[in-house]
């Protein structure tokens, strides 16, 4: 064994094994987790991957990518490794920080995937964590002067409910009142999923402590508000702009939460027994001008479709991260997709249960296996979201329960 | 009890409604939190205790009916016990009672309820907050707590129900283990993998998620999901493990420690079980033996004793200012002799410097940095020193003939040999050498440290750190301001103590300072008496109701007779009047006998005659006359200005003899017995502050 071959190149097939989140809570002083790190809310997720998967050997995860978009305080300290260690992984797994604002847990995904498909890797844990009560959006930010006195981009682009109000003003037929109908929609098809026990498996309980009550149990979401009505909605101000469009109602609120979720290589999956939830078809990132972020899951997935040889009419769901209404309806709008296609957030989204920022790509994700799992007559779904300072993500997946394979065939 | 300790910092139980995946209905789940971080842990006082009762009146009322109740800590605590530091404010029965009765019939309210309790020990459960948990229907816990009964430590029994539940739960072995022979091993606690072992917990979890994972299984013992196995308690077990228990307390306590023989007792009463009857039988008489103990002069010299350890001696009085202190960045050991080689090794493991020794000849360098080697190796061997970490050490420490490697030192010790011209020596080749700041420190037992810096250029550099020996174990440092001894060197030695992990006390430059001197006048009353044809048996035995660990001739083969003579001529030099240098000790000596006894109990037949005087004296005459000496030397010492205060005298005797708390080292003692007022005219110590108050 004293000199080698070098090992030739190949490819892999990446699978998401398995995805939980932490109950999401609102932001603030009030919120169920106002005294409770966000750190710990990953070790909670990570802790929990361990548990829901006994036949993976602890020393067998390669990578700890954790996103947060605030990298300071309770969020800082290279995040990916802090939370693996609190966690209890062994010293030899390491790990790593990731920000790309919104998008930070998708990028944890797609980046420890590819290391995967690579052959760096066999199997990773990514994730993503925000808890924006003890980091408000923008925290310890200095945005370089040049922004503005080159006029690289609008003031109004570091302000996302300003980039929604843009969005409005690209996109006149997509009103206001089309935003309520949605955010209406998401509240009652999450409260439906919630009912229907479809929402609530992928939950870790995180223990809460305030220092005044005592400790207690999260075991739900926070944010919800399953009375939504389209004339209360209608009522709420419009933060933003004067008499304009976006509102607290037909936008996802400030939160606190974590996801995590086991990625591998499918054979690898094989050889230690590992659940196959749904499989990596492939990515796309893309740029759009920073004050119409919400455009930015367009061009992405334009841009994974076209590298993975798909169309949009193969996809049979969508997860599309709700920061904005008007964002997910300029996706809707610009494929030809009905504001209320069933194939989109069937379980509802971000308008209800919360958007803690880094974490929720994961989210999406967790949200679409298990639909994958109740819907063997879809092969394709597709998981999506804007990002800050004008980006898109997108990240195509397969189901693996798939049952159309056969039916293709007899009708070739 | 409605009122709260004066200052009592109440421990709240806070009670929060949840939800629990699995189970149908709420789970109660008390937090007990006194709002202060883990560094001020909860204990339950009267008004804690009502809070508690309150949050369970709360639950009772709670409709409907919660599936469960359970009871845990804030972060890193779970309960430490009663809250003792209200202790001085009991001052009668009738409210000693109260306290024992209002924890039973709180507590107990967990133990009969209804509906299913459990305690998730999330951290250290000492004592009362132990009991709370033995009440429960069911325990868990986290790796990193520790559960213990201190209680018989500080001269108390369990008194809420631990005594009775524990025996019932692990079987009388495991409890006498826990609540006697712990106790009164340094108050050696139980970890949470051993409770979880023995059964004290029915399930272990790691901190990560131990409230979640709690709960989980909580609800888990509610569905039937889990089943939860607890070893039969073995009842003919009893009267071996009681019969263990008497050996132990008469081993540790000399029988003179009124709790440790009220804890026996209870242990065995627990053999009736604990059931409704048996159980209201055996809290009674907790209850008693509470009521007994808190009005005892023995409890309360117990706590004047740990408050003298646990406060005073980390806040030394007279110390000066901390910030004078100078930084010791490499140390010097003059002498490469055993116990300046085990001063090296404790000086390189905690203050992580270089240290030198330095002696006449290589063989003594080479045979003390060895030893140090030697013992690092041991140390890492036991997996309690990392290779990396040995590696270090190791390094850091070597030797020279020559005192130059001095030269950037910013204290050296001398630990040579006991004759004043030779230490001045040493000092004065080690001025020559190292910068003028430079502390100069003595480990001398009984010589002058003003006249060891007489000669010195610098005087005011010199101080006196007196270790006991073994170096390692006994915690006590006494530092000696010599006359001309300045602040920041002061300042240094006590920083230097404190990183040693030593309890420092300041003590003046006179002959011996506390400890030796204190021991040194009590053997020569005992060597005295047996000079004069006291059997040696008898003088064994004369001391043995106030419990003191050893008897005076044991005392005599550690301290080594070569070095109890040594300081028995500098006292009686000193004071010729009060201190005799014992006819018996010379011989021993002389005959270089480490031991009067050949075998224990047996006089060396070298040694025959000893005791072969004619005035011999009774047990009781000796121990009055030992008892009459030391409290004229305390009266003396306190009077020369030895100390800052009768407590230093305490502290030292506790923590470098050993003498046990419920002595208050000696001083309570001598007033309770009414010693000190026959001998000096005065208490050493006003009623009430290591007595019942008046």
């Amino acid at each position: 064994m004293s000199s080698r071959e070098r090992r030739p190149r190949s490819l892999r097939e990446v699978v998401f094994v398995d995805g939980v989140r932490t109950p999401f809570g609102k932001a603030g002083p009030k919120g169920v987790y106002a005294e409770t790190r966000a750190d710990d809310l990953v070790v909670r997720c990570i802790r929990e991957l361990l548990r829901r998967n006994p036949s993976l050997p602890p020393e067998r995860v390669d990578e700890v990518a954790i996103a947060a978009t605030t990298q300071n305080g309770d969020q800082g300290l290279t995040i990916g490794r802090t939370a693996a260690l609190l966690a209890g992984l062994p010293t030899s797994v390491p790990g790593y920080a990731v920000d790309r604002m919104c998008a930070g847990a998708m990028t944890a995904v797609t980046t420890t995937a590819s290391g995967i498909a690579f052959g760096a890797y066999d199997v990773a844990i990514a994730g993503g964590v925000e808890h924006m009560g003890h980091h408000p959006m923008g925290e310890g930010a200095d945005p370089n002067p040049r922004f503005s006195s080159e006029k690289l981009v609008d003031g109004s682009a570091l302000v996302m409910g300003s980039t929604a109000e843009n969005l409005h003003d690209r996109f006149p037929h997509l009103t206001k009142e089309r935003a309520d109908v949605f955010a209406l929609a998401s509240q009652q098809k999450y409260a439906k999923a919630v009912a229907n026990g479809q929402i609530g498996p992928e939950l870790v309980p995180v223990a809460i402590r305030s220092a005044e009550a005592g400790w207690g149990l999260a075991t739900v979401d926070e944010p919800p508000r399953p009375n939504t009505t389209l004339d209360g909605l209608a009522t709420l101000k419009t933060p933003f702009r004067p008499h304009g469009h976006v509102t607290a109602g037909n936008a996802a609120g400030l939160n606190d939460g974590a996801t995590g979720c086991l990625l591998a290589a499918e054979e690898v999956a094989e050889e230690l027994g590992l659940p196959v939830g749904m499989r990596l078809v492939g990515y796309g990132f893309a740029g759009v001008e920073p004050e119409v972020m919400g455009v930015g899951p367009v061009p992405s997935t334009v841009k994974a479709l076209e590298r993975t040889g798909l169309s949009i009419d193969d996809i049979g769901l969508f997860e599309l991260n709700e920061a904005f209404a008007v964002q997910v309806l300029a996706f809707l709008d610009h494929f030809g997709i009905a504001d209320d296609d069933e194939r989109v957030n069937p379980w509802g989204g971000a308008i209800a249960v919360g958007h803690p920022l880094a974490s929720s790509g994961v989210r999406l994700m967790t949200q679409l296996t298990r639909q994958f799992a109740e819907r063997p007559d879809v092969r394709y779904g597709l998981t999506a979201m804007c990002i800050g300072l004008g980006m898109g993500g997108t990240v195509i997946w397969e189901n693996p329960n798939w049952s159309g394979a056969r039916t293709e065939e007899a009708s070739a | 009890m409605s009122a709260g300790f004066e200052d009592e910092v109440v421990t709240r139980a806070l009670v929060r409604y949840l939800t629990v995946p699995g189970i149908a209905g709420e789970f109660a789940l008390i937090t007990l939190d006194n709002g202060h971080d883990h560094t001020r842990p909860s204990t339950f006082g009267p008004a804690g205790l009502a809070s508690l009762d309150t949050a369970l009146d709360e639950i009772a009322a709670r409709s409907p009916a919660p599936a469960a109740i359970a009871v845990t800590g804030k972060p890193f605590v779970f309960a430490v016990g009663a809250d003792l530091s209200g202790v001085p404010s009991i001052t009668s029965a009738t409210d000693a009672r109260q306290i024992a009765e209002t924890g039973h019939r709180v507590f107990r309210r967990l133990k009969d309820s209804p509906v299913p309790t459990f305690a998730f020990v999330n951290g250290v459960a000492l004592g009362g907050g132990l009991e709370l948990a033995l009440h429960c229907h069911h325990r868990t816990i986290a790796t990193t707590a520790a559960v213990a009964f201190p209680e018989v430590f500080l001269g108390l029994v369990p008194g809420w129900g631990g005594t009775q539940l524990l025996p019932n739960l692990v079987g009388i072995d495991a409890a006498v283990t826990v609540i006697v022979e712990n106790a009164l091993a340094q108050n050696k606690v139980t970890s949470a993998s051993r409770a979880a072992r023995t059964g004290i917990a029915d399930a272990l979890f790691e901190p990560a998620d131990f409230l979640e994972r709690s709960l989980e299984w909580a609800a888990g013992v509610l569905t039937g999901d889990v089943a939860v196995t607890r070893p039969e308690v073995d009842r003919g077990a009893w009267d071996d493990a009681i019969a263990r228990a008497r050996a132990v307390v008469a081993g540790r306590t000399r029988n003179a420690s009124p709790g440790a023989l009220r804890a026996v007792e209870l242990l065995d009463l627990a053999r009736n079980g604990v059931g409704e009857e048996a159980f209201s039988a055996g809290t009674a008489a907790e209850d008693d033996a509470l009521t007994d103990l808190l009005m005892s002069d023995e409890l309360r010299a117990s706590l004047y004793s740990f408050d003298l350890v646990n406060k005073r001696a980390k806040r030394p009085a007279g110390a000066p200012d901390r910030k004078l202190a100078r930084k010791v960045t490499k140390v010097g050991v003059v002498g490469a002799g055993l116990m300046a080689s085990q001063l090296a090794l404790l000086l390189v493991r905690r203050l992580e410097v270089p240290v030198v020794l330095t002696d006449v000849d290589q063989a003594r360098v080479d045979k003390g940095v060895g030893y140090v080697h030697g013992e690092l190796d041991e140390l890492a061997a036991r997996g309690r020193l990392s290779p990396d970490a040995l590696n270090r050490l190791r390094g850091l420490v070597t030797g020279s003939l020559s005192t130059d490697v001095f030269v950037d030192a910013d204290l050296v010790i001398e630990a040579v040999f006991e004759e004043l011209s030779v230490k001045q020596q040493v000092f004065a080749e080690v001025e020559a050498v190292v910068s003028a700041e430079c502390v100069l420190a003595t480990n001398t037992s009984a010589l002058s440290v003003t006249a060891m810096a007489a000669k010195l250029e610098h005087p005011e550099r010199v101080v006196g750190l007196h270790f006991f020996n073994p170096v390692a174990v006994l915690p006590l440092l006494e530092v000696v301001r010599a006359e001309q001894t300045d602040d920041a060197t002061l300042a240094t030695a006590f920083a230097v103590g404190t990183a040693l992990r030593k309890s420092c006390v300041l003590v003046a430059d006179a002959p011996a300072f506390v400890v030796n001197r204190l021991l040194t006048r009590f053997l020569g009353v005992v060597t005295a008496a047996v000079d004069a044809g006291t059997p040696v048996a008898v003088a064994e035995r004369a001391l043995e109701p106030l419990g003191l660990p050893m008897t005076p001739f044991e005392l005599l083969s550690l301290v080594g007779p070569p070095v109890a003579l040594h300081v028995a001529e500098r006292m009686h030099e000193a004071f010729p009047d009060r201190f005799v240098v014992g006819e018996g000790l010379r011989r021993m000596v002389e005959l270089g006998k480490a031991s009067v006894f050949s075998e224990p109990g047996v006089v060396d037949s070298d040694l025959a005659g000893i005791d072969a005087g004619d005035s011999p004296l009774t047990e009781e005459q000796l121990r009055a006359d030992a008892e009459q000496a030391l409290a004229e030397e305390i009266g003396l010492m306190l009077d020369e200005g030895v100390v800052q205060a009768v407590q230093d005298i305490d502290l030292c005797m506790v923590l470098g003899a050993g003498w046990p708390f419920w002595l208050g080292g000696i001083s309570a003692y001598l007033d309770r017995a009414g010693v000190s007022e026959a001998v000096t005219g005065r208490r050493f110590l006003p009623r009430g502050v290591a007595s019942l108050p008046a």
